[in-house]
């Protein structure tokens, strides 16, 4: 299968959703069968990778470092599958829980271009060609965002809009610079004349921009702020996707660069140690001070972006698959937790925790589905949470960052605490404040929300029963980060 | 010129920071543009700048003969110029909404996200 693939399905959708204005059953149908052509090829492109190493592709015939370059490792490849997992759970979930106004002023179609961009973002092998993905998951997500235009959604748009373009400056001027200094684009082209260029405070300049750049993408200490303010505005299926993808391609671009390009720089590796620790903190307690189901969800986005960069700090072959293995983790379930609590605000009418209570005797079921993310959040076994936190910790105490590994481990007590008092204030004690009627779910509706959220969960569930199978593929992708010069020989042959 | 264009750049980049300082959201909208001109002007600039040599190989050659000005840092610039355009608009559009919907243009009365 071709590398563009990924990219083209989604694209596609969204091309033949347009065509389609107006007609909303046809873009309901279309939305979900090309979600799921995205998960198929997710999983064949992580077979191919697995089966036969790091594969290429030159768009338009022209070799590297010549043309756009296509790469899929074992690290682009586990990311595109769980994008895959993804869609489809939210463009499921889209079809009850988005209203039809929003529907037929082209969700669908806007779903599609941003997971377009995503797959894109994870797979290309070109700088200036990772600016143009997150351009195209930008806009998309600025439109998704401010779709409905209800005031908060506004307020929040506009707050998203102006510190993510802020960030575009910067990964703009840094891909300059770089071409100016290098003379190339290709990420395998310019790992081989970086490290050839014998000029460190030029790099470190670069390598600052590059990590300011994609540290407001991935909310890290302290350039989060964009995020609580707007990730709870918007309808629940549209804050799960964002929850569960667009940070992570922050994370992603931050731990492709600083393996790949820059290879280990002490300067960033030190400084990303000290900001994980500081994002997981003050994500952790800025959640415990919140009320609302999402935003408290939203400031553990934050804490967990510090556990996945603390393995790109340790540096080690254990710490960067704990990273990769959390930041898959992550995804699958943090974006069900969104789901849960759109599911909770269908069936009660509100978020705050005041207004809830008592679900846990209506809906059992729900009480569940919520406490199998929740508590894999918070890293209890058997749950995916467990391996990913383990696999941290452990190489946090190999490499001797004692401190950080307190860190870690007291953050997951805390959110641990932050779980538990979603689950009393929702689901175990009576409601303190019955003033306002909930507007209800029919049982089909709740049938189609709960399916997304079921099968997250699930995963979450396999990904810790199976945690040895699925950490072989994040072990393999963890060294072949360690060992640029297989990506870089699979791109370029021997020729520099 | 290679002295002129990176003070023109450092210019636009605080014009555009204070811009986007201030209060007033039409003041961001002009801040952003202002920024996203420094990143189009710094990376002409950083491409090196060569007063004449088309890049074109003249017939009969398989080389481009030197000195030769570099093409690709204007397609970068073209690409990026048409990608902010995009952005501004939506931008602008996004703020005129905002404005009908609030009342105010004064940044520090969006406070609706944090209550």
């Amino acid at each position: 299968m071709p590398l563009i693939v990924p990219v083209l399905v989604p694209f596609v959708t969204a091309a033949v959703s347009l065509l389609a204005w107006r007609r909303a059953p046809v873009q309901r149908l279309l939305g979900a069968i090309g979600a799921a052509g995205l998960l198929t090829s997710g999983i064949v492109l992580l077979v191919q990778v697995r089966t036969q190493g790091i594969q290429t592709s030159q768009i338009g015939g022209w070799p590297a470092p010549y043309g756009i370059t296509f790469v899929a490792d074992h690290f682009s490849a586990l990311m595109v599958l769980v994008t895959g997992v993804i869609g489809l759970s939210v463009a499921v979930y889209s079809l009850v829980e988005i209203d039809g106004p929003r529907q037929s002023f082209g969700y669908f179609p806007l779903l599609h271009i941003m997971l377009t961009g995503v797959t894109g973002a994870f797979l290309t092998g070109d700088m200036f060609n990772l600016y143009v993905w997150f351009e195209v998951m930008l806009i998309s997500s600025f439109v998704l965002l401010a779709l409905g235009s209800e005031r908060p959604q506004l307020e929040g748009a506009l707050k998203y809009v102006t510190l993510n373009l802020v960030s575009s400056f910067l990964f703009l001027t840094a891909v300059g610079i770089l071409y100016g200094e290098v003379g190339t684009l290709n990420m395998a082209h310019a790992a081989r004349r970086i490290r050839a260029l014998g000029n460190p405070d030029l790099v470190a300049i670069l390598a600052m921009l590059f990590f300011i750049s994609f540290g407001i993408k991935a909310a890290v200490f302290p350039l989060f702020f964009w995020l609580p303010a707007s990730y709870h505005t918007p309808p629940a299926a549209v804050s799960a996707v964002f929850a569960g993808l667009l940070t992570k391609v922050g994370v992603y671009a931050l731990i492709r660069t600083f393996t790949l390009v820059f290879g280990q720089l002490e300067l960033v590796h030190t400084l990303v140690l000290i900001l994980a620790g500081f994002t997981m903190v003050t994500g952790v307690l800025g959640a415990i001070a919140q009320d609302e189901f999402r935003r408290i969800l939203s400031f553990h986005i934050i804490s967990q972006i510090g556990y996945m960069i603390l393995g790109l700090g340790l540096y080690t072959p254990l710490a960067l698959a704990g990273s990769v293995f959390y930041i898959v983790h992550h995804i699958v379930v943090k974006t069900n937790l969104f789901l849960i609590g759109g599911i909770v605000r269908g069936l009660e009418g509100s978020e705050r925790l005041e207004r809830l209570g008592g679900l846990y005797n209506r809906k059992p079921w729900l009480a569940l589905l919520f406490a199998i993310p929740a508590l894999s959040l918070a890293g209890l076994p058997p749950l995916s949470g467990f391996v990913a936190k383990l696999a941290l910790v452990r190489a946090g105490l190999e490499v001797g960052e004692y401190a950080l590994v307190g860190v870690a481990l007291g953050v997951s007590l805390l959110t641990l605490y932050s779980m538990a008092k979603i689950w009393n204030a929702v689901f175990w004690e009576a409601p303190s404040d019955t003033s306002k009627a909930a507007p209800g779910l029919g049982g089909g509706a709740q049938a189609v929300l709960a399916g997304p959220a079921a099968m997250l969960a699930l995963l979450t569930v396999c990904m810790g029963l199976l945690a040895g199978p699925a950490f072989l593929a994040a072990e393999a992708a963890a060294a072949e980060l360690l060992d640029p010069e297989r990506y870089i020989y699979a791109v370029l042959g021997d020729a520099s | 010129m290679n002295l002129v264009l990176p003070f023109v750049v450092g210019g636009l980049v605080a014009a555009g920071l204070y811009m986007m300082m201030r209060r007033s959201a039409i003041k961001l909208v002009i801040g952003l543009a202002l920024l996203s001109h420094a990143a189009h002007l710094l990376i002409f600039t950083a491409g090196r700048l060569t007063r004449r040599g088309e890049p074109l190989v003249p017939e009969g050659e398989t080389v481009l003969p030197k000195p030769y000005a570099d093409p690709l840092p204007q397609a970068l610039i073209l690409t990026a110029i048409v990608i902010s355009f995009g952005l501004m608009a939506f931008t602008i559009a996004l703020v005129y909404r905002a404005y009908q919907e609030t009342g105010t243009d004064d940044l520090d009365d969006l406070t609706v996200t944090e209550e």
